[in-house]
């Protein structure tokens, strides 16, 4: 089995405010650091890797963001109109689809399409001969994927379009999308979870749907914001006698550096309860204690993410 | 400023909103125990309970029902209730649309059409809005039923919390939409009541799609076109709930920039829409009255006192990583406070335990209920 950044295709996924955009992009960083041609896809048009880089939205386009890295922002909107420019040779045949009021309110209102035609845009960009003119051709895909819950419907929906198309041109397609996602070789998921008591049970169950449920292969857990254990337990009870007899910013030292063992001792416990309750191997990222996490604090947790 | 008990003194819904991961489903509990502590009978709704809260509430298996909260366990933590209760209940989206299409469904061969429908089926978890919109459905239903005197709802996770406002605008454009209106003629799929063009349109998606997706898929547009009008009319019951000065809406956030940046922009449009605002909840936030400055002696002075200069001088590095967080925090929530104008920003601290139980709870809630931010301030720097 390839490595996870060896594979074509990394999903990015977990609950909701754990980081998946910052380890997404710092793993592209690395993958782009190997040489490797590698972009980033966002689907919640959230434009994370266009700001990080202090650059005007990407939208639809894939714009290179650094050498080897580029991104794309997937609109559902723009990816069914290029699917069916694909589709379609026949111009006249497109022009009555786009200029059909129906054809929008009925594309818009069925149920799962807007997510079909994400994955189908995220298969087309990986294919090695693009379906695009002059599409670039990528070592590897990473998504950042919507957060657990819409998550797992986004993952499953190329096989509930399979189930429900019987047959015809639409089941071929959802298929040919599903064989992609489910294939270990090409395709690997990376959940990204936060040392707390909930984040470490969804990331469990998360990682359980996924591998029975949807069938993709989760390759790596990453423990992400963990604090570093900065004192030893005598260190913290010589902190603690010392705050009792100081006031002011010496009692305030003390306390912050109590609070810190606490929540680091905390937090060792939830990451011994993850690598226990998860069956793909755990990596750690460290907590940055910036105020805001920008280019050069991704580019350094990028040296922890292979 | 006042804290949420008085800020939801008289109020029957409270809808917590926010996007996900900043500690909303936790922050619902809280205030849905504060005011069982005060002699309420509350109810919180939540979509995805946290397994370790639930189970210490004695609440191991929570269904599409509310189950009460034993009030033993507010006594063994010294909570005095006063006659309140606490009950809990999680959202079930997809039983709960099954409900709503069993009520709505003018006869008993529609409502089987829909339920048996296979896009209904497997799909209609997925259509956009749903889960908000079942949402806000159960609290409308139990509002209506009128048997408490608080409703909490902790919103669905999203990406964005607006999804949540939006979603009913979203399912009526669905159920309301042109795609059903064409497909509800009786004919389906029948092309000769349609112009040339529309059935020319059928004829290049049925080459793209396959027939049987199409069939289905008018099936399933055109049982649903049967629910338009109950449907409508719920929908806007459901709207004036929400606008309803009995109800009140509180934002959830955390202390960085982005989540700060969408508090901001969530309560332009709750003011935009004309919906009851109450105020903002940042949660985990690094108090500066527990990290204040310091002179160049202090590093001297912790060597003195440990008697360990290495000790000391990590102590202090600590400590300017802390105060660079509470500084970050306290600039984010000033920005955030000037938005709101005099609307109520409350603050609770980093809190050195995750809150997993009742006595956490009510940790929170000192916070949450303290009368003031200046008392939030003392509590912080006593705790």
């Amino acid at each position: 089995m390839p490595d996870l950044l060896d594979k074509r295709l990394v999903i990015v996924t977990g609950k909701g405010g754990v980081g998946k955009s910052t380890v997404a992009l710092a793993m592209g960083l690395a993958a782009a650091a190997e040489g490797r041609r590698t972009i980033v896809c966002e689907v919640s048009s959230q434009e994370h890797t266009s700001q990080v880089f202090n650059r005007a939205e990407v939208g639809f386009h894939e714009v290179e963001m650094a050498e080897n890295l580029w991104a794309i922002s997937i609109d559902p909107d723009q990816a069914m109109r290029e699917y069916l420019l694909l589709q379609l040779r026949v111009r006249a045949m497109r022009d009555l689809l786009f200029r059909s009021r129906i054809f929008t309110y009925m594309a818009a209102a069925t149920p799962g399409l807007r997510e079909l035609v994400t994955i189908g845009k995220i298969w087309e960009v990986a294919l090695p001969d693009r379906k695009v003119k002059k599409g670039r051709e990528y070592d590897l895909v990473i998504v950042d994927a919507p957060a657990t819950g819409h998550g797992i419907a986004f993952l499953q929906t190329p096989r509930t379009f399979a189930n429900v198309a019987r047959v015809g041109p639409i089941k071929a397609q959802a298929e040919a999308l599903e064989t992609f996602l489910v294939n270990h070789r090409k395709t690997g998921v990376a959940i990204v979870a936060l040392p707390e008591e909930m984040p470490v049970n969804e990331t469990a169950s998360l990682e359980h749907t996924l591998t029975e449920d949807v069938g993709v292969s989760v390759d790596r857990v990453y423990m992400n914001a963990l604090y570093p254990e900065r004192f030893s337990k005598p260190e913290t009870e010589r902190l603690e006698s010392a705050s009792q007899n100081g006031n002011g910013a010496l009692r305030a030292a003390c306390r912050a550096a109590i609070r810190e063992s606490r929540r680091a001792a905390s937090q060792r416990e939830q990451l011994a309860r993850l690598t226990e309750l998860v069956s793909a191997p755990v990596r750690t990222l460290p907590f940055v204690f910036k105020p805001e996490i920008g280019v050069d604090e991704i580019r350094e947790l990028s040296g922890e993410i292979g | 400023m006042a804290g949420v008990g008085d800020l939801l003194e008289g109020k029957r819904v409270c809808i917590c909103a926010g996007s996900g991961g900043v500690g909303k489903t936790t922050s619902s509990a809280a205030i849905a125990a504060g005011m069982a502590a005060r002699g309420k009978k509350v109810a919180v709704l939540t979509i995805d309970p946290a397994k370790r809260l639930a189970d210490s509430l004695g609440l191991p298996e929570l269904g599409n029902e509310e189950r009460r909260v034993d009030p033993k366990l507010f006594a063994e933590s010294g909570i005095e209730m006063e006659g309140g209760e606490l009950w809990a209940m999680m959202l079930d989206a997809k039983a709960t649309f099954d409900e709503l299409v069993r009520r709505h469904a003018p006869d008993a061969e529609t409502r089987e059409r829909i339920l048996s429908n296979r896009i209904y089926q497997q799909l209609s978890a997925a259509l956009a809005g749903s889960q908000e919109y079942m949402a806000m459905e159960k609290l409308f239903e139990l509002h209506a039923e009128d048997r408490y005197d608080l409703l909490v709802l902790d919103t669905p996770p999203s990406r964005n919390a607006l999804d949540f406002l939006e979603a009913p605008r979203r399912l009526m454009q669905f159920i309301e939409g042109r795609a059903l209106q064409v497909f509800m003629r009786p004919t389906g799929l029948g092309m000769k009541v349609f112009g040339r063009g529309t059935s020319m349109m059928f004829s290049v998606l049925r080459r793209l799609t396959g027939v049987e997706v199409l069939e289905d898929l008018s099936e399933f547009f055109q049982a649903f076109s049967g629910m338009v009008g109950g449907f409508r009319e719920r929908a806007k019951r459901v709207n004036e709930l929400l606008a309803n000065p009995e109800t009140c809406f509180l934002v959830v956030c955390a202390p960085q920039g982005e989540p700060i940046t969408e508090a901001v922009y969530f309560h332009r449009k709750l003011v935009e829409a004309e919906l009851p605002f109450g105020g903002v909840i940042v949660n985990k936030v690094h108090y500066e009255s527990e990290l204040p400055p310091y002179d160049d002696g202090l590093e001297g002075q912790l060597a003195d006192a440990l008697s360990d200069d290495d000790l000391a001088r990590r102590a202090i590095e600590n400590f300017d990583d802390y105060r660079a967080l509470a500084a970050r925090d306290q600039s984010n929530i000033k920005r955030l406070t000037a938005e709101m104008r005099a609307r109520l920003v409350i603050q609770v601290p980093y809190l050195d335990a995750d809150v997993h139980d009742l006595p956490g709870l009510m940790q929170m809630n000192e916070y949450l209920f303290a009368a003031g931010a200046r008392e939030r301030t003392a509590i912080a720097a006593e705790a």
